[in-house]
């Protein structure tokens, strides 16, 4: 009687030498210790802020709203004229763009110029385009407007080009072949099957253009961020407890909103 | 009816510019071009010297990405199986509570939390790195706990039905469905981090960011071309490696 195997065990799937599989786990081993071995914790720094951290978590638990509404509600007024008018603006500049990102509509060097202008766009942090902005337009929120259009240009004129080059081309054939121009080749072919796309990443990037507006107003673009930097420098812990607590609820509505939203389209 | 919503939409677009542009300096705006002509006029030629002081801050910030991403995967995990229908002990009370952790960490940028961290437990590395863990939980958690809902239930079934164990379907049946998408996220996040711990020195939280806001303190423009330049290159060089590696994982 043939002796069967009690136990299996999966074979290796990535890396299928063994001394190789050796190697490279003793890399990265010899890694971690090396890249731990760079983190200085000062301990005494982080017993004192244990006591600061304990007083975060209470004011997170009882946010104080009213003492500081003012600033708040300010703040919070920026965040969100910020983002709508950035999308608007951001998505109908994306658009030209996105057409142009196309390969199956645009002539070569306009494809190429349209692509620089999204790679730029892409590989560029928000933070490091508001500091720029605000290096040259003050501070305030119309810095931070340019800062969400811009970033905003990279991701739907991305999406956009990627989807309108995925088209069914049947259709687009259909329209070229009874002699359409260009412009009603756009208008009749590919805009209906990309606009429900179109209008759901509007959705999505309204959805994190408020995200990101949190976070800007800390190198001074305005928005909610200026106001929840402030109260931490200050430590008063419970009405940043309170701002992250009103951001928190409001990502949560945008998301659920715009997931039902963007069901509703398709 | 579809109209109406465009005008409404434009409508409200008009009201939010003027409520956000009511305490723009225009001076300011119309004088924005000199301004740029200006920095960029300071930025060239970049300041080639300044690279070597610059190694030891990248070498921290690839620290921050990597330890945070581990950080971040090993609170991931039991938060996705929570969160995740079919494997959750309880849908009722604990699946919201990881639904919520997910939504939270999600919704707060990892420059907020390393704002936190650094006022909590001291400026340095391991604000950064922390940061970065918290932040990823709810990445690599949400689509992780998809990836779970996602598995074949017939797989599961077969391996109930031998009579295993609650632990032992997890580890034969669920665990093995997902590995790929496992390693896939965290190869995605590794790379998403390395990105955003670029900056977050700006905060205070160690890494390349640091001499970032050095450097635009003192107005130090040829130097912040160098910097700049270094993080690109590092993101393209990270995003290419992470790429390579989803491809050989899936």
């Amino acid at each position: 009687m043939a002796s069967y195997p009690t136990t299996w065990r999966r074979p290796p799937q990535i890396v299928k030498d063994r001394r190789w599989r050796l190697t490279l786990q003793i890399v990265i081993v010899i890694y971690l210790i090396l890249a731990v071995g760079t983190v200085e914790v000062n301990w005494a720094r982080v017993y004192d802020g244990l006591e600061r951290g304990q007083r975060f978590v209470l004011g997170f638990l009882q946010p104080d709203f009213s003492s500081r509404w003012r600033d708040i509600s300010q703040g919070l007024v920026e965040s969100l004229t910020m983002t709508l008018t950035s999308t608007v603006v951001g998505v109908a500049i994306s658009i030209p763009i996105g057409i142009g990102a196309a390969r199956n509509l645009a002539p070569r060097w306009i494809y190429y110029i349209c692509r620089s202008i999204i790679a730029v766009s892409r590989a560029l942090q928000e933070v490091i385009i508001a500091i720029f902005f605000v290096a040259m337009f003050g501070f305030g929120p119309f810095a931070g407007f340019l800062t969400l259009s811009f970033a905003t240009i990279g991701f739907i004129a991305k999406l956009l080009a990627d989807d309108i080059e995925e088209i069914d081309e049947a259709q687009a054939e259909a329209i070229r072949a009874t002699g359409a121009s260009w412009w009603q080749l756009v208008n009749y072919a590919i805009q209906p099957q990309v606009m429900p796309r179109l209008i759901g990443l509007s959705l999505y990037r309204l959805d994190i253009n408020f995200r990101e507006s949190a976070v800007i107003g800390i190198v001074g673009a305005g928005g909610i961020g200026a106001t929840l930097n402030t109260s931490i420098d200050r430590y008063e812990y419970d009405s940043a407890g309170a701002i992250l607590l009103i951001i928190i609820a409001i990502v949560m509505v945008a998301e659920y909103s715009s997931s039902y939203l963007r069901k509703f389209l398709q | 009816m579809l109209w109406g919503a465009w005008l409404a939409l434009i409508a409200l677009f008009v009201f939010c510019w003027q409520i956000m542009t009511e305490d723009t300096i225009w001076f300011f705006v119309t004088d924005a071009p000199r301004q740029a002509a200006d920095i960029g006029g300071r930025m060239l030629p970049p300041r080639w010297s300044y690279l070597p002081e610059l190694i030891q801050p990248l070498w921290d910030t690839l620290n921050i990405a990597t330890l945070g991403t581990l950080g971040g995967v090993i609170m991931a995990v039991p938060v996705a199986f929570l969160a995740a229908r079919n494997t959750t002990p309880s849908t009722t009370f604990l699946r919201p509570i990881a639904l919520f952790i997910i939504v939270a960490s999600r919704s707060i940028n990892s420059l907020i939390w390393a704002l936190l961290l650094v006022a909590i437990i001291g400026p340095g590395l391991l604000a950064g790195i922390v940061a970065i863990a918290l932040r990823s939980i709810g990445f690599i958690g949400k689509l992780l706990y998809e990836a779970i809902e996602e598995t074949d239930a017939r797989q599961i079934e077969a391996i109930a039905a031998t009579g295993a164990s609650r632990a032992q379907v997890l580890n034969y049946g669920i665990v093995p469905q997902i590995m790929p998408a496992f390693w896939g996220i965290t190869v995605f996040r590794w790379d998403i981090n390395i990105r955003e711990s670029t900056i977050l020195g700006l905060v205070g939280a160690g890494g390349i960011g640091l001499k970032l806001q050095a450097s635009l303190n003192t107005l130090a423009w040829s130097q912040v071309t160098v910097i700049l330049l270094l993080i690109l290159a590092t993101v393209v060089l990270s995003e290419w490696v992470s790429a390579r590696m989803r491809h050989a994982i899936i």
